[in-house]
């Protein structure tokens, strides 16, 4: 039960990464379809870091833990971030669909994630993992709720950090009224002397950022530093887009969500261990499906209760044009 | 003596287009085409560390080199084309239709499921009909689910036909993992009970996906069902206003749509793989997006962008090859690259960018528009 | 009249316009050679027609749009507005016709929204020092209050409240009185008096002549995107005005034929309609339209003239009461059976490219909205004699009796030709200015749109028009072509709903008025027998008519189509049928 625990919060922090991203994103009035490509791009980014500096040591061995993280968020943001990018110039400034941009994106960075990925040394990821999953220090003396809370790899804890400072910085700060605007109502923010082009650029980039990283701890830190094919990625992409119904756009609701879906998607391995419910092989497939069963219930649920403070942003998926008459 | 402050125009701006002249639009298409095709084969020569104008010759090669790569070329935009027209009305109606995959799969799995159980046990011809039955049936319940509830709660129809691919993706895994011939974790194809041959193997598939197109085209351009779904796509309201049943218009459109998607099974399953697998859909249900978005929806030219598609998936396999790019993920970046910039021209074609005339210093003009103001600011001045 | 730009040596300038031009889409031009003067201290009203440039211009002052020619000063100064931030610094301040606040914000939210970076944010500093502005000019306003939950003087007030705060001395209020009432205007005007004392200069954009007479102190005039001239509010009158504004003496008068009256078309008894919020819309109203008649529906935007509209087209269901036409109830049926039932109810919604066109689809198309669904197979007869009378052959009977059995199926195809006929004919007749009847409606001017839509209306020859809005942004003179097919329509007999907004064209066109206030019928009266003032005191609930003659029976015709107790079991009967549907 405890190990089902911690590697359900574990998992959760691959949607929660995504799911902040694409709120951020959101705010800004653009659905980002193109986040499953981003966090591909954003893993390989990881991957590129770590790999880049793993091998410039004389052995893994002399490996140190900060700049091993620094150098791998460094390039997992960029990476993702200059997927963003593609995105936001498109969209933005070029005003071109977004669903289909972000489809094309999405087909763009499984493409190049799957090509580069098979370029990256990989030889020193087992180890470089071992670093990622490195614990708090106390967490061993604190028994059963230090296993499960503090017994985790750093990224966990950054990417919870994020999402609360994300909620507070949406609701409280002078940047998030201005973002909020935007989302809602561009012509209005953008009489009122905020720069909308500016900030959305600004939360279409950082919240790619930010959901690379998704990409990037899900190697390095989930699996343990091995690497299949993106399609995994692009599976926890939807689902993280799926999530930001779920909890109605509010980072903060996120935590909660990102964990409930890794509840979910951590059951299949832990049923017989935790719950002695033990499943033949065809049935595995099914209960695998357990996520998106609950992500098509909640946004079932979500749209027959459609009240105004859980509507998306009024302008989500309409592209700002100023000189409209 | 007041200062002139520097009038600082933005240096360009935006405005709409009244609309663009029909050659050169497709000039504009054709010059976006080429430009990602560049880069393209720029990118893969650098990789590969081959010459990039060998690309071109490859990518020609891919589709016309053996009478065998032209008919499965061939096949293949049929297939996709088929799948594009099945989206077509679904976005038409601005109905975000992302499920195709999962559609395609559920009447595969239909198709093989009547193949398996009844091949063998009754004549051909009738397990050949209740195949197209099954398939098309499947289809349309896995596109009906998303509709019904888009129809009567408004539920975002684009994550559900998401997630509705990977419910089916399942539901697959399911039976393969369940009915797998022993020893390993496939199905083998089954030879009993397939759709008949005409004329080779490949021209089934390209007669059934013709008439699916110009069933299609008749539609748009005839139907009171097809001016419905326009009508819908253009304003819910209007089509309240008329008399036109939104909800109705929405499950009538994608059960077609569903029911396209399941022939598109049925002939994978039934006439071109006679298994099935996970990914038995190939992706069809996004690339068939951009086919019908590069297009415009306009059913005509979709099948131009099914033969360019097709044409750089199948080139690019030969490109892969001959530059020894054993990854077969190139050919998605290349592709990248094309909707990239199909999608970017779309941009240049509605709207117009004008540079403000700007006056370089020194010369005459500018030298005479700094006079007048300053003329006018020493004017404005005796006012004080 | 391009007289010079009268300067006067004692008044400081505040904006000077010079030579500012404006295009749009490359082709229209909203504005040339533009120029004049704003002083500081005085309110200048910017008069001209639907169109002739002003919130344009007004808008390159805000920085919302940047001109194509010319140059703009402020204090003296040659200066680039890009950006709204721009105005801001140059303590320029634009209330929009179309309020620009976010809706699921509360108004504190939308004050601190885009706030210079030299402020600090922080909402108790803001919220004092916004209260203190209120306090200084006399606004009431609940900064805590959601816009949602707002109504449109609320709205209003926070607007001109925010331009204030951040720090205004030039404030451009674009038709600021539309969607007012008189006695709202009222309160209006004082603030404006109250910036003024206090040393602000403020454009006011309208095309109400006499607001510009009561509260301006000089006028700019537009016409069709030129600077026509200024005067001095004191030297002008409505004729110099209008005569400024349009350029030539415009006969104002609109005809209102005489015809003759009979059965009441259309009776609504005790109707009561629900907003989209849930809410009343329309509360127990009853009225009746005659056969050759233009009723008007007055009232201040937003009292449930959609919510009467939509009822009776049968997009909107009712809560309670009666809708017949010609004695027949209405209630509970499809709009297309609406349409259909040879009742021909004809709408123009209020939005008329949201609902009745579809802005990308073609003229022909648009035609066809309403009838695509009636075509039918006419498969022609073959001759089945000769010139000599003699019997041909027995093949050509039977397609003919073939031929009449298809045609009698349903047909599953549009008729597409049959509708480019009908819009190259109304093209013709109404002189509707397009390439061809192929292209979208979406590239034509407002007024060709409006004349597709009241034209496409009209062919289909209905008894009852329902028209919202018809002239809404058009130019006088497609106004007026607007006027004269209700008019016609009028005398052939057709009844007509007309909801307007200027009060001065209903009491000219309309033979009787319905004045709406938060949806209750404050009565019903001849628009030859009621003033101006009178509609305004019930548009406010001031003054009801049903109220104070109670004996008139306001809304009820007393040759009904229906007895008083038909109309009682027709009431009775659509409550049971709604309770049924209901369980």
């Amino acid at each position: 039960m405890v190990q089902y625990l911690i590697a359900a919060i574990s998992i959760s922090i691959v949607y929660l990464y995504g799911c902040v991203g694409e709120i951020i994103t959101e705010k800004s009035g653009h659905l980002n379809l193109g986040i499953p490509g981003i966090m591909c791009m954003g893993t390989f980014g990881g991957c590129f870091g770590v790999a880049l500096y793993m091998n410039s040591l004389p052995a893994q061995e002399s490996a140190v833990w900060l700049l091993l993280i620094l150098s791998s968020l460094f390039f997992a943001m960029l990476f993702a971030a200059s997927g963003g990018l593609i995105y936001a110039f498109l969209t933005v400034s070029l005003k071109c669909n977004q669903n289909i941009v972000g489809l094309a994106l999405t087909t763009f960075g499984k493409g190049f994630t799957d090509y580069f990925m098979g370029k990256i040394n990989m030889d020193r990821f087992a180890w470089a993992s071992k670093l990622f999953r490195k614990s708090l220090p106390f967490a061993d003396k604190l028994g059963w709720f230090g296993e499960i809370f503090l017994s985790h790899g750093i990224l966990v804890y950054v990417g919870i950090a994020v999402a609360v400072a994300v909620a507070v910085l949406l609701k409280k700060s002078k940047i998030g009224l201005n973002l909020r605007a935007v989302g809602e109502n561009p012509a209005t923010a953008d009489a009122a002397g905020v720069n909308v082009n500016a900030y959305k650029y600004g939360a279409i980039l950082i919240g790619a950022a930010i959901a690379g990283i998704g990409g990037l701890f899900y190697v390095m830190n989930y699996v343990g530093g091995s690497w299949e094919n993106s399609g995994t990625i692009e599976s926890f992409g939807w689902l993280a887009i799926a999530l930001v119904i779920f909890c109605i756009w509010r980072p903060d609701l996120a935590i909660l969500g990102s964990f409930i879906f890794g509840l979910l998607d951590a059951f299949i391995s832990f049923s017989n261990v935790a719950f002695g419910i033990s499943f033949t092989l065809a049935q595995k497939e099914i209960v695998k499906l357990l996520p998106y069963f609950v992500a098509v219930v909640v946004l079932v649920v979500t749209s027959i209760i459609g009240k105004k403070e859980t509507q998306p942003p009024a302008s989500l998926g309409i592209n700002y044009f100023k000189e409209e008459r | 003596m007041i200062n002139i402050k520097k009038s600082g125009e933005p240096l360009f701006h935006i405005s709409k287009r009244q609309e663009l002249a029909k050659w050169k639009r497709i000039l504009f298409t054709l010059a976006a085409v080429a430009l990602s095709l560049i880069i393209g084969a720029v990118f893969c020569g650098i990789v590969s560390g081959n010459n990039p104008v060998y690309f071109f010759k490859h990518l020609f090669d891919g589709v016309f080199k053996t009478k065998r790569r032209f008919w499965t070329a061939l096949r293949d935009m049929a297939l996709l084309l088929g799948v594009a027209m099945a989206l077509l009305p679904a976005f038409k109606m601005k109905f975000w239709n992302l499920g195709g995959n999962g559609q395609i799969l559920m009447g595969a799995l239909g198709t093989i499921i009547c193949m398996k159980f009844l091949g063998g046990k009754m004549p051909d011809a009738v397990v050949n009909i209740l195949m197209i039955l099954t398939s098309i049936a499947a289809g349309i319940i896995w596109a009906l689910i998303p509709a019904l509830f888009k129809a009567f709660f408004k539920t975002n129809e684009t994550l559900f036909t998401l997630m509705m691919n990977y419910i089916a993706v399942g539901i697959v895994s399911y039976f393969i993992t369940k009915y797998s011939n022993s020893g390993s974790n496939n199905i083998l194809p089954i030879n009993k009970a397939n759709l008949p041959v005409i004329g080779n193997e490949y021209l089934l598939t390209i007669i059934v996906v013709a008439v699916i197109t110009l069933f299609m085209i008749f539609y748009f351009k005839f139907s009171k069902h097809g001016y419905e779904v326009s009508v819908v796509g253009e304003s819910e309201n209007t089509a309240r206003y008329i008399g036109v049943s939104v909800k109705k218009v929405i499950i009538r459109t994608m059960a077609l749509s569903g029911a396209i998607c399941g022939i598109i099974g049925l002939l994978l399953v039934g006439s071109i793989d006679k298994t099935i697998t996970v990914s038995t859909a190939n992706n069809m249900g996004f690339t068939a997006i951009m086919v019908a978005w590069l297009a415009n929806l306009n059913p005509v030219t979709m099948i131009i962008a099914a033969l360019f598609i097709t044409f750089v998936d199948k080139g690019m396999s030969t490109v892969r090859m001959q530059f020894s790019l054993t990854n077969n993920a190139t050919t998605n970046i290349v592709l990248g690259f094309i909707y990239f910039f199909v999608i970017a021209v779309q941009f240049f074609i509605a709207y117009k960018i004008n540079f403000s005339k700007k006056v370089v210093p020194g010369s005459k003009k500018s030298v005479k528009v700094a006079k007048n103001k300053k003329e006018n600011a020493e004017h404005i001045g005796e006012d004080k | 009249m391009n007289e010079e730009i009268i300067r006067e040596k004692n008044k400081e300038v505040a904006v000077r316009f010079e030579n500012i031009g404006k295009t749009f889409f490359g082709t229209v031009v909203a504005n040339k050679g533009v120029s004049f003067d704003l002083y500081k201290g005085e309110v200048l009203a910017v008069l001209g027609e639907n169109g002739s440039g002003k919130t344009t211009l007004m808008n390159m002052l805000a920085g919302i749009y940047y001109p194509d020619e010319g140059q703009i000063y402020v204090g003296g100064k040659p200066v680039a507005i890009k950006t709204p931030k721009d105005a801001h610094a140059l303590h320029i301040g634009m209330v929009h016709q179309h309020f620009k606040l976010v809706d699921i914000f509360t108004a504190l939210q939308n004050i601190m929204l885009g706030l210079d970076k030299n402020k600090k944010f922080n909402a108790k500093k803001v919220r004092n020092e916004v209260q203190e502005i209120c306090s200084r000019y006399g606004f009431e306003i609940d900064l805590n209050k959601k816009i949602y939950d707002m109504s449109v003087s609320e709205k209003q007030t926070l607007e001109i409240v925010k331009v204030l705060y951040c720090g205004a001395d030039i404030l451009i209020l674009d038709e600021p009185t539309a969607v007012l009432t008189p006695q709202e205007t009222d309160r209006l005007f004082g603030v404006i008096r109250n910036m003024r004392a206090d040393g602000k200069s403020i454009i006011i954009i309208t095309h109400k002549l006499a607001e510009v007479l009561e509260i301006s102190d000089r006028v700019a005039i537009l016409r069709k995107g030129e600077y026509v001239g200024a005067i001095e509010t004191k030297d002008a009158n409505q004729n110099i005005l209008t005569e400024m504004m349009v350029g030539k003496k415009v006969e104002l008068k609109i005809d209102r034929p005489k015809t003759e009256v009979k059965q009441p078309l259309l009776e609504i008894r005790n109707l009561g309609v629900k907003s989209d919020d849930g809410t009343l819309a329309i509360k127990d109203v009853s009225f009746y339209i005659r056969s050759g008649e233009i009723l008007g529906v007055a009232g201040i935007t937003g009292c449930g003239q959609k919510e009467l509209c939509e009822a009776i087209a049968g997009l909107r269901p009712v809560v309670t009461g009666v809708i017949t036409h010609k004695g027949e109830n209405i209630i509970g049926l499809p709009p297309k059976t609406i349409i259909e039932k040879g009742i021909s109810m004809s709408f123009i919604p209020e939005d008329r490219l949201g609902m009745g066109l579809c802005p990308s689809f073609s003229i022909t198309d648009n035609m066809m909205l309403k009838t695509y669904d009636k075509s039918k197979f006419s498969l022609k007869n073959h001759a089945i004699t000769d010139k000599d009378g003699k019997a041909v052959c027995f093949f050509k009977k039977v397609a003919n009796g073939t031929a009449s059995v298809i045609n009698k199926l349903p047909c599953p195809f549009v008729d597409r030709k049959d509708a480019r006929k009908r819009s190259v004919d109304l093209i013709k007749k109404l002189e509707i200015v397009t390439p061809s009847s192929e292209t979208p409606v979406r590239r034509l001017s407002g007024g060709n749109v409006q004349k597709v839509l009241v034209g496409r209306e009209i062919e289909s020859s209905p008894n009852v028009i329902v028209t919202a809005y018809p002239v809404r942004g058009l130019d006088v003179n497609s106004a007026y072509a607007i006027y004269d097919i209700l008019n016609e329509q009028k005398v052939k007999g057709t009844g007509i709903l007309f909801v307007g907004e200027d009060l001065d064209v209903m009491l000219a066109l309309c033979d009787k008025i319905m004045v709406l206030c938060h949806g209750k019928n404050m009565g019903i009266v001849h628009a030859n027998k009621v003033t101006k003032e009178q509609l305004g005191l019930m548009m406010t609930g001031s003054l009801d008519l049903t109220e104070v003659k109670k004996e008139k029976n306001y809304g009820i015709a007393k040759d009904s189509n229906l007895t008083e107790v038909e109309w009682e079991n027709a009431e009775k009967a659509a409550k049971e049928a709604k309770e049924r549907g209901n369980d």
